[in-house]
This record gives C-alpha cells, structure tokens and sequence, in this order.
C-alpha cells in the first residue's frame, strides 16, 4: 500500500525566516502521526501547505502516491483532507449546525446535514446539540464541531494543530478515544501538541522539526519525554540550577489579612490571605483553576485596591491602597495568566508594550514624553536575553506565537529587577525549551535577592520551582511551609479543601 | 370613537409606519452584514425627489418607485465604495451621505415646490373595499403591501435561506468568513445596494403615499428613526414591523389629539412632537431587556474589513 502523505524536500521562505527547510517524511494510512518542535519550528507552516492555505516554494506533496498540487483549502477537502485549526474560526452567534454549513462546499440541505451530523457524532461518541448556539458552548464543545465538520467529509488524513492546548483532561481523553477509532479506521493523522506525554500515549510515529529543519523521526513509545525534548531543542534539557544551601533574607512582601469582594458571577473573590517571602525565596502557590487566582494576582499586582493599607507591605512600607503603577515604582512588578490584552496590548509593537509597564522603573518617560531610545533598547535586551523570536522591537505583540511572546512578557518584567515579582501561569502553552529558560530566569533573579511568588496550576512546575508552597482553595491559602515538606498526596487534599489537622488526621 | 373613526385611524398609521418600516428593513439587512450605514436618510431624500420629479413628468407612479431604488442604490453605492473598497470610516462616511443627499435633493427639487403630484392609489379595485372593515384590508396602496411582504422575506431570507446565513456570517465574524472562501466585500456590496434600493423606495413614500408634493426634507428625520428601530428591534423583522407601526401609531394620535380638541390636546406641543421617538425606544427597550439583545448584534458591527494577507 502506497503511503497516505509523503513529502519529500518541502522548503518555504517567509521574509527573513526559512519556515521549512527540505522537510521529508510520510504517513502511511491508519498512523497517528506526531510533529513536534518548539514555538517557531514551523510545524504550523508545514501543515497548511499540507491544507493548501500556503504553497511550498519547492519540494513535492505526494498522496497515497500520486504527485498532487493543493491550490487551496477546497482542493485538499477534495482530496480526502481534513483539518482542525489552532484557533477555531467559529460564527459566535451562529448555531452549530449553521456553522457546519457555512463551511460545507456543497449545498445540503439543512435537514439532511443535521441527519449526517447526528450519524457522524454518533459513531464517534461525540456529543454536541445542533441547534445550540455556539456562544454558549465550552472550548472543548467547540472543538468538537471542527472534528464534525472535518469528519462529516469522510477523510483519510485529519490534521490536528495543537488540539489539546485548551482542553481539560477529561475532554483531551474523549478526543483521544475518537482519534484511536479513527485510525483504527485507516484514516492518518497527523497530531501537533507541546505536551509529550499526550504524543507517547497516542502516536507511533513523530517527526521533530528545528529551526525549519527536520531533525529525527522516532518512536515516541521508545523515547521518554525529556529525549524528545532534547531533540526538539537541540541540547541537553538543562536542569534548573538552583544554589545549593540557599539562605532567605529579610521579609520583602508581607500579606497580612488580604480580601478582595467579589464582583462577577464567576468571579471568586479571596479572602484572609496572609503570607510572607522573603529575599530571595520563590512562594509557589497551587490551586486547581478558578479557586481565586485572579483575584489574588489582581489584589496584589494593584488592579483590585485593598481598603486596609497595611494589608499589603514591601520593606515595611504599606502599598495596600495604591494603584499599579505606584507600586511597580515601590518595586512590585506582576505578570497576569492572560497574556494578549491583559499582559500585552496585540496592537502595539513591543517597544511600546514595554513603555507600558517599564516607564517609570527604567526612565523611559521624561517630563511627559517617551523616551522611545531607551524603550526600543530595553526591548532589545529582552527580545536577546530570553530568546524571544521577533522580528525585532517594532514588531506587534500580536505578531508574536503564544510561547514567544510569554517570553518577552516575562523578559520585560524580570529585567526590571523588581523587589517582588508576582507571575501567574508563567509557562502556559511554552514549549519544554523556553520553560526551561523561563524557569532559570526566576531561579536567577531570586538569587539575586528578589521576592518572588509563582502562581501556577503546574504542579511539577511549583515541585521544581517553589522554596515554599501554598495551596489556595475556594480564595482561602494554606499555611506556607518548605515544599520539601508537602507530599503529593497532601498538596492534592489541599486543592480539594481539605485543611490542615483533617489532612493529617 | 365610531368604526369610521377607527378604520380611518388604522388607516392613517399604516400609512405612516411604511416608509420608516421599509427603510430600516433595508437597514436592517445592511448591518446583518456588518456595515453601519447612517446615511438613510440622504438616500431617502435623494429617492423622494427622484420619486417626485419622475412621478410629475410620466405620471407614472411604478415607474418613480423603479427609479427612486435606483437612485438609491447609486447614492448607497458612494458609501459602499468608500467604505468597503477604501475602508474609510463607516459612521463619517454615512453621517456626510446624509448631508450630501438633503443637499442633492434640496438642490434639485428646486422648482419643484407647490407642484402636486397624485397619490399612489389603492392597489385593489375599490369595489373589495366598499365595506369599512374591508378597508382595512384591501384599502392600501402596492408599497403597503410591499412593505409588509419585505417583512418576511428579510425574516425568511435571513433566518431561511443559506445566502442569509453567509450574509449573517460575515456580518458575524468577517475575518473567518474570508478565510473559509466568502466574499465579504461582495457580500457587504450586495447588503449595502439592497438598503440603498429600500430607502430609495422609503424616500418615494413621500410624495406618492402621503403629501402629494415635494418639500425640502420632507422625510423630517425618519430615516433616523428608521435606524434607530433596527437597533431597538434586537435585528428582528417583526420587531420593527411593531416598532414602525407604534411609531406611527402614537405620531397619528398626535393629530387626531390636536383636531379633537379633547383633554390630550392639552399636552404641550413640543411633547407630542417627541412623544412617537420616546414611546417607540421605551417599548423597543423594554422587549429588548427581556431576552438577551445583545447576542443578536452582528459582532462586527462597523467595523472595516482588513485582511491581514
Ligand atoms: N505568514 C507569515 N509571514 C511571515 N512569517 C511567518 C508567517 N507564518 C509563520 N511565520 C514564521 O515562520 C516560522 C514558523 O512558524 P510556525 O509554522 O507558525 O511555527 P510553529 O507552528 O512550529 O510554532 C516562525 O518564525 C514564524 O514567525
Ligand atoms: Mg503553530
């Protein structure tokens, strides 16, 4: 039997980046195919010439043998392939079967196609009602209608860039179990995704991009997710490096007594927070999502003021009633979960989006104007000293991938220096490499004598990361204590609310 | 109040209510495809002259409606021009059409003040509506009627058939409209022409439904009514089939309050003059709170589209 899809010397240029260079590889019928490689590796790239949203520059698409040319997106339909976007193209107001419809090429009428869907999510156990709105559906429902919609044209090979990214485990195990049916089945597929565990669980084959370059396919099942890594970036995973017999310093941030009054529906507001770190020292803070890690970051980065001055204080100073902006001056810088519109503002080149939070700790504003100089050099330094793949300081934040622009973000307020830094979700959607440097990046600066406090739902990230840990549950901490200390087993209680003397008892 | 008095009331609001009704069903379909056109009432001042004038010199009343859409769509083409294929800023854009069609047409119904014109007559023979109650039925002229049919074939066209839904896709999320293969500037073009035609046709409503002559600005504001309504109508046909009617429900009222001579006539004028635009958004509103409106504005809503490649 021929191979499903072979590429052989594929290669595409984008104006000062070689996205793919002379990358071959196959997929035989029934495989489920993994392509890894870090945020700019040009997996992405690769697989949109596959879908005809891009043309190679040279190289040749062979499918199940024959030379073919896919001008554009109907064409690869047409051929048996289907795709499921990074980013999901979906009408908000429109009903799920409205969406599916739009993106069907030929007319069916509604009827019909509402029959051809509940057959398709029949077969596959996807559960999905037509006629809802797709405002009103989770992320993970959402997904499901671009698998319908995919499935609903019967193809033999499905691409899948990073589906997992924004789905919770159960869901990421639903769509695994319609994945393993599909290729049962004999349709390939080819699967994108950071998390290698996910690959060593689903995939036979995964083909490891760098820098454009293909670098090794294997077996996924042979290797461990630290081999792999390795190949995807190309060195040895560096361990975090953290000086041995560390000694803290003087309390830096101290919360005493800290509460935020809720304010949405699903808003959960923290109450009684207390904790102190100390120079030098990284708080961990664990927590299943939604449990008030919002308001905590919000309360303590300025955005949510607290009434009582003193429950906030840095180097004994009270910053309790001040904005943000006050207290980056005072040496409390903080990194928010979202990064595009919250972090970053998409629109604005990164120079600008370094004025935005660097002004006043680095002088970029003189009497009233900005000073951009020296906001285009900091930039500079940042974009050099993590990593960051930009075209340089004047490219948009927008134009930046996930991973890549959590770096510069990153980059921006640990070279400040600041006395406490604050950081939420710190390696969210980043790659095994950039975590890695993110993580040594705060390893570095703690060291260096800041206070710093992770707020993460990684636990194994706080595991390696944190000097001390605590657990927040519905807006209430535990009491920090050296995370030697904390089994698994307790940290979990704890997430689930089960406290101190109940946990041991 | 006699059966006389009734049907003639009814009568009278009917009349009223269709051309603010055909504007904003024009309106309507424009911003379901994502553009914002303030310039309704320009287009319909500029189909109310061309209504006129070629009502006076054929007589012939189809043949003015013809012609005022067209003149329409042409006036409705400048904006379509400028903001879709130059993506010049669609609430300037549509605020200076409006300027431009009362200039237009004040400059070309120059001459043309105190000339009648005869009314559109009733579309039916008389005979089916001998009967007052009949009236009410088969009294009307063809644009009545006309404007009712339209109500359901936008609700048909946008909730039925599948170039509604495409046209409610872009209007929706433009960018994802593109990339799936629609033309959204074809699309919108379409959108843009089809209110241009229907505030043409509103326009003509003037001077062939209800003053038989032509007088500066004679449309007095509705086409800003007209997109008003399609906002407070949550985007939903018969919602703005009963918003224009209790517009011109309480703007009647007015009238017969003012020739009765009864206590309503008491109310200061200047209240009557504001009372159909505050009785007409209080009503809108209040249905709108009911049920979430907000779900059905078109989310790109004014918004140039630019593609990024
Ligand atoms: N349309 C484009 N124009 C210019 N450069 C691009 C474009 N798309 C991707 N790139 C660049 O090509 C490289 C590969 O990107 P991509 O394929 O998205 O990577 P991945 O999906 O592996 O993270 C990156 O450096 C990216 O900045
Ligand atoms: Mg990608």
């Amino acid at each position: 039997m021929p191979n499903r899809l072979e590429l052989s010397g594929i290669t595409k240029q984008f104006p000062g980046v070689l996205a793919n260079d002379n990358v071959s590889f196959a997929v035989k019928p029934g495989e489920i195919h993994a392509l890894l490689g870090e945020n700019g590796a040009g997996k992405s790239t690769l697989v949109k010439m596959i879908y005809g949203i891009m043309q190679p520059d040279s190289g040749e698409i062979r499918w199940n043998g024959e030379p073919v040319v896919v001008p554009n997106p109907k064409a690869a339909r047409r051929l048996g392939i289907g795709m499921v976007f990074q980013h999901f193209s979906l009408f908000e107001a429109l009903t799920v079967l409205e969406n599916i419809a739009l993106g069907m090429d030929a007319k069916i009428p509604s009827r019909e196609l509402e029959a051809r869907i509940r057959e398709v999510m029949q077969t596959y156990g996807l559960a999905l009602d037509p006629h809802r709105t797709v405002a009103t559906l989770s992320v993970g429902e959402r997904q499901r209608i671009e698998i319908v919609r995919a499935l609903l044209l019967n193809p033999q090979l499905l691409i899948m860039d990073e589906p997992t990214s924004v789905l919770t485990p159960q869901e990421v195990e639903q769509l695994f179990t319609v994945l393993r049916q599909l290729a049962s089945e004999g349709c390939s597929i080819l699967y994108i995704s950071h998390k290698l565990h996910e690959i060593k669980a689903l995939c036979d084959t995964a083909t490891i991009l760098r820098g454009g370059k293909l670098v090794d396919t294997c077996d996924p099942k042979e290797e461990t997710s630290r081999s792999m890594a390795e190949k995807m970036i190309g060195t040895g995973l560096k361990d975090i490096v953290k000086p041995a017999g560390r000694s803290f310093g003087e309390p830096k941030l101290v919360v005493n007594r800290l509460l935020t009054h809720r304010t949405g529906h699903f808003d959960v507001p923290v109450t009684d927070v207390s904790f102190t770190v100390r120079a030098g020292e990284i708080l961990g803070i664990a927590g299943v999502a939604g449990n008030g890690q919002n308001a905590l970051l919000d309360a303590l980065s300025g955005e949510i003021r607290s009434e009582d001055r003193e429950a906030i204080t840095i180097d004994g100073k009270a910053i309790g009633h001040m904005d943000t902006t006050e207290r980056r001056r005072h040496g409390l810088c903080a990194v928010p979960e979202e990064r595009n519109g919250h972090a970053a503002v998409a629109d604005f080149s990164l120079s600008d989006n370094s004025v935005l939070t660097a002004r006043d700790r680095l002088g970029m504003v003189v009497m009233g104007l900005i000073n951009s100089g020296a906001a285009r050099t900091y930039t500079g330094k940042v974009i050099a000293d993590f990593a960051v793949k930009a075209l340089g300081p004047a490219a948009t934040a927008g134009s930046l991938s996930g991973g890549n622009l959590q770096k510069y973000i990153m980059g921006r307020e640990i070279l400040q220096k600041p006395t406490v830094l604050v950081v939420s979700q710190p390696t969210w959607g980043v790659d095994a490499g950039a975590a890695a440097a993110i993580h040594q990046a705060l390893v570095d600066l703690a060291a260096a004598g800041s206070a710093i406090v992770v707020i993460s739902q990684d636990l194994d990230e706080l595991r390696t990361l944190s000097d001390t840990l605590a657990v927040i549950n519905m807006g209430r901490l535990s009491e920090s204590r050296p995370v030697a200390e904390f089994s698994v087993d307790e940290i979990g209680l704890l997430m689930g609310g089960v406290h101190g003397a109940e946990a041991a008892a | 109040m006699s059966l006389e008095l009734t049907i003639a009331i009814i009568v009278t609001v009917v009349g009223a209510s269709t051309p603010i009704l055909i504007a904003a069903l024009g309106e309507l379909v424009v911003e379901k495809s994502g553009v914002l056109n303030l310039g309704v009432e320009g287009m319909m001042l500029v189909g109310a002259i061309t209504g006129f004038v070629v009502a006076f010199t054929t007589g012939n009343h189809y043949l003015a409606i013809l012609l005022a859409a067209a003149a329409g769509v042409a006036t409705s083409m400048i904006f379509g021009f400028l903001t879709l294929s130059l993506s010049a800023n669609q609430t300037a854009t549509g605020l200076a059409l409006t300027i431009f069609g009362t200039g237009f047409s004040a400059l070309a119904g120059q001459g043309y003040s105190a000339r009648p014109v005869t009314l559109l007559g009733p579309l039916f023979p008389a005979e089916l509506a001998t009967h007052p109650i009949w009236r009410v039925l088969f009294g009307y002229s063809a644009l009545v009627y006309f404007s009712l049919a339209m109500v359901f074939a936008v609700w048909w066209f946008l909730k039925k058939s599948r170039a509604g839904l495409i046209l409610r896709a872009v209007g929706e999320n433009d960018l994802s409209a593109h990339s799936i293969g629609y033309s959204v500037i074809g699309v919108r073009y379409a959108a843009v022409a089809f209110g241009g035609a229907m505030a043409g046709i509103a326009g003509a409503c003037f001077p062939l439904l209800l003053t038989p002559q032509w007088a500066e600005r004679m449309t007095a504001g509705r086409g800003w009514i007209a997109v008003a309504l399609v906002v407070f109508a949550s985007w939903k046909p018969f919602r703005l089939l009963a918003g224009a009617y209790l517009f011109g429900l309480v703007m009647t009222m007015e009238l017969y309050a003012k020739a009765s001579g009864g206590p309503l006539s008491a109310i200061p004028a200047e209240l009557w003059s504001a009372m159909p635009y505050l009785a007409t958004v209080v009503v809108l509103v209040l249905i709108s709170i009911r049920r979430d409106a907000s779900t059905n504005a078109p989310a790109c809503l004014g918004r140039p589209f630019l593609p990024s490649n």
